[in-house]
């Protein structure tokens, strides 16, 4: 009985990664109706983030704070993708409102991107885009005394982004003489976050085994959905993205700033994959294609979940990442040995963790032609009006 | 100097040409009517208004200043409050959190607001027993209500009505007029009505008749005769 439960609370810890990773996609999704599918990639930024964080701590701090390092990554890690979520929001996402095709197809190519981009990150490649982005941001400015036709006044933001892509390859490709600064930060293969050691123990509960390291991750998971929680019913910016999510228009002819509202939703939701970042690397090696393994999840979370319960998500990530680790790692057959013949066969079958997700999908669609909505539709007087 | 001024304004749907120089003034302290059948633009020249819809032409002054161009959270924050046909209550919110979003037209918004006017609970009391409802369990009638004190806590200068007694039973539409002409009395504000009950017609001040997209005539309300009635009003 003991390997159910270790095999269970294994699922479990999972099932919290997959929690944290689709909690900012489903209420990004709720509110904005898009579908973020760089959002995998900002996880990995955010587990680029603890690695970095990590090596800062070996290098430069005394070895006795080492073990805190992944504290400290934790707000990092929301940041470093938050921001980056933001950037997106701004520069991409914006643009295509009310286009969902276009933002998936666009935000795809964004994941692209963000992909190759810790695998060819360099000193002379981070100074290059640093200065292209100020010079894109200020010219401008600078060029506002200068006199333009009407017809023509578009143009200067074009030419001083593609002069600042110029000074920006140039610049990068100067500095990239230097062998030092060529050297790319990350190497293209995967690399391991060493987890400090009071991560590396388990605790021994009633006969069940429980690395500390995925209780961490559990633990992490209800400390963000508290936070999650609180922030979304208590507080003003709260209220104001759940009217948003309900009524956009309405919302906005009641004197709610709706483009920052979702500037900021876009913000948590990307800081939150950075925080799933962490919580990865605890799990496994780090690498630029780690975001399109967790994505598809995340989409089956969303949809199965519903749109706008976080209660939704919370039960569809578990019961998704429990039961695709339960029956992927084929313990079912070694807690049970005595299974009848066809059913045994049938198990063994789903027992890899390909076939695993095959059943998960499998069981997804079936459930969705029972109940289209996800598990919470919307129920009460207002679903009829 | 007019709380509303509408100079010319022409406004689409795509390509369908909806609002046709179209002017009209909202003086202070005024309850302006625009009357006529369904599909004229009435609610059109109210989504243009409030910002929903911009314009191709024409401007839209507020007390003066040009609002032409500005999102609607703007144009509430400077005095424009508006009560849609349908009300849009946002529904899984509560009948308190409702009525705190009226407060974000306000400086400083939600912020800084927090105290809801017991004016509002004067003027629609069976709101008062249903804070901690979720506002879409409430019946049609009293989402009427809860969507003109929403509105009315942003202390706006111009409040527009959208046939606010549509599909509402009698003695609820007697509240609601009694609470509008309440309001005029002590705020001072003005109103821009759209609405179809001859009765609530004839509390505003002025009339405008609209016809294909266009004013077609105006005057006193006092003055409104039945020839006009018949022809603008629907049956």
């Amino acid at each position: 009985m003991n390997l159910f439960y270790d095999t269970l609370f294994n699922g479990l810890a999972i099932g919290s990664v997959l929690v944290l990773a689709a909690l900012g996609l489903a209420v990004v999704f709720g509110l904005m109706g898009v579908i973020n599918m760089a959002h995998g990639e900002l996880m990995m930024l955010g587990a680029y983030t603890t690695f970095v964080v990590q090596n800062v701590f070996k290098a430069v701090l005394p070895e006795s704070v080492f073990p805190i390092y992944i504290l400290v990554a934790i707000p990092f890690a929301f940041l470093v993708s938050g921001l980056a979520g933001l950037l997106l929001e701004k520069t991409v996402v914006r643009r295509l409102y009310g286009r969902p095709l276009e933002t998936l197809l666009a935000t795809w190519g964004v994941s692209l991107i963000l992909q190759q981009f810790v695998r060819s990150v360099s000193s002379a490649f981070a100074i290059g885009l640093l200065l292209a982005v100020a010079i894109g941001l200020f010219l401008p400015r600078l060029l506002v005394r200068v006199q333009l036709a009407p017809r023509w006044a578009g143009l200067k933001g074009t030419i001083s982004w593609i002069s600042a892509g110029l000074v920006g390859i140039g610049v990068a490709s100067l500095l990239g003489e230097e062998r030092s600064l060529d050297q790319p930060w990350f190497s293209a293969r995967n690399l391991d976050v060493t987890a400090p050691s009071w991560l590396r123990g388990s605790i021994e509960l009633g006969g069940v085994t429980m690395p500390t390291a995925r209780l961490f991750i559990i633990a992490l998971t209800i400390l963000a959905l508290w936070g999650v929680t609180w922030f979304l019913q208590k507080s003003v910016w709260g209220i104001r993205i759940r009217a948003v999510t309900q009524n956009r228009s309405m919302s906005d002819c009641l004197g709610i700033p709706t483009e920052t509202v979702d500037a900021l939703t876009f913000l948590i939701g990307s800081g939150l994959a950075g925080v799933a970042g962490v919580a990865v690397t605890l799990l496994g090696s780090v690498g630029p294609n780690l975001g399109g393994n967790y994505i598809v999840d995340c989409f089956m979370v969303v949809v199965l979940g519903g749109v706008g319960k976080l209660l939704g998500t919370v039960l569809a990530a578990l019961g998704i990442g429990v039961i695709s680790y339960v029956v992927g790692s084929g313990s079912l057959l070694l807690i049970w040995p005595a299974m009848p013949a066809g059913l045994n066969e049938l198990i063994t079958f789903f027992a890899t963790t390909s076939m695993a997700k095959v059943l998960v999908f499998a069981l997804i669609v079936l459930f969705l032609q029972v109940r289209p909505a996800g598990l919470f539709p919307p129920k009460g007087r207002m679903v009829e009006a | 100097m007019a709380v509303l001024d509408v100079r010319g304004l022409n406004a689409y749907y795509g390509q369908s040409h909806i609002l046709r120089d179209v002017d009209l003034t909202v003086r202070p302290g005024q309850m302006v009517c625009l009357i006529g059948r369904n599909g004229v633009g009435k609610t059109t020249l109210l989504k243009t208004v409030i910002g929903l819809l911009q314009q191709r032409s024409g401007s839209l002054e507020l007390l003066g200043e040009s609002i032409t161009g500005l999102p609607p959270h703007q144009r509430a924050r400077r005095g424009i409050a508006y009560v849609p046909q349908g009300r849009e209550i946002i529904p899984q919110l509560t009948v308190r959190e409702n009525l705190l979003l009226g407060l974000e037209a306000l400086p400083g918004g939600l912020a800084r607001q927090r105290h809801i006017d017991p004016l509002v609970f004067e003027l629609f009391p069976v709101l008062e027993g249903f804070l901690n409802r979720r506002g879409g369990d409430l019946s049609g009638g009293q989402q009427q209500q809860l969507a003109i004190a929403r509105a009315l806590l942003g202390k706006p200068k111009l409040l527009l009505l959208d046939e606010p007694t549509e599909g509402i039973q009698p003695s609820v539409v007697l509240d609601i007029e009694r609470a509008v002409r309440r309001i005029i009395a002590s705020t001072g504000i003005s109103v821009l009505l759209v609405e179809q009950h001859l009765h609530f017609v004839r509390q505003a001040d002025w009339y405008y008749a609209m016809q294909k997209g266009g004013m077609v005539a105006s005057g006193p309300t006092a003055e409104l005769s039945k020839e006009v009635v018949d022809r603008f009003l629907s049956v």
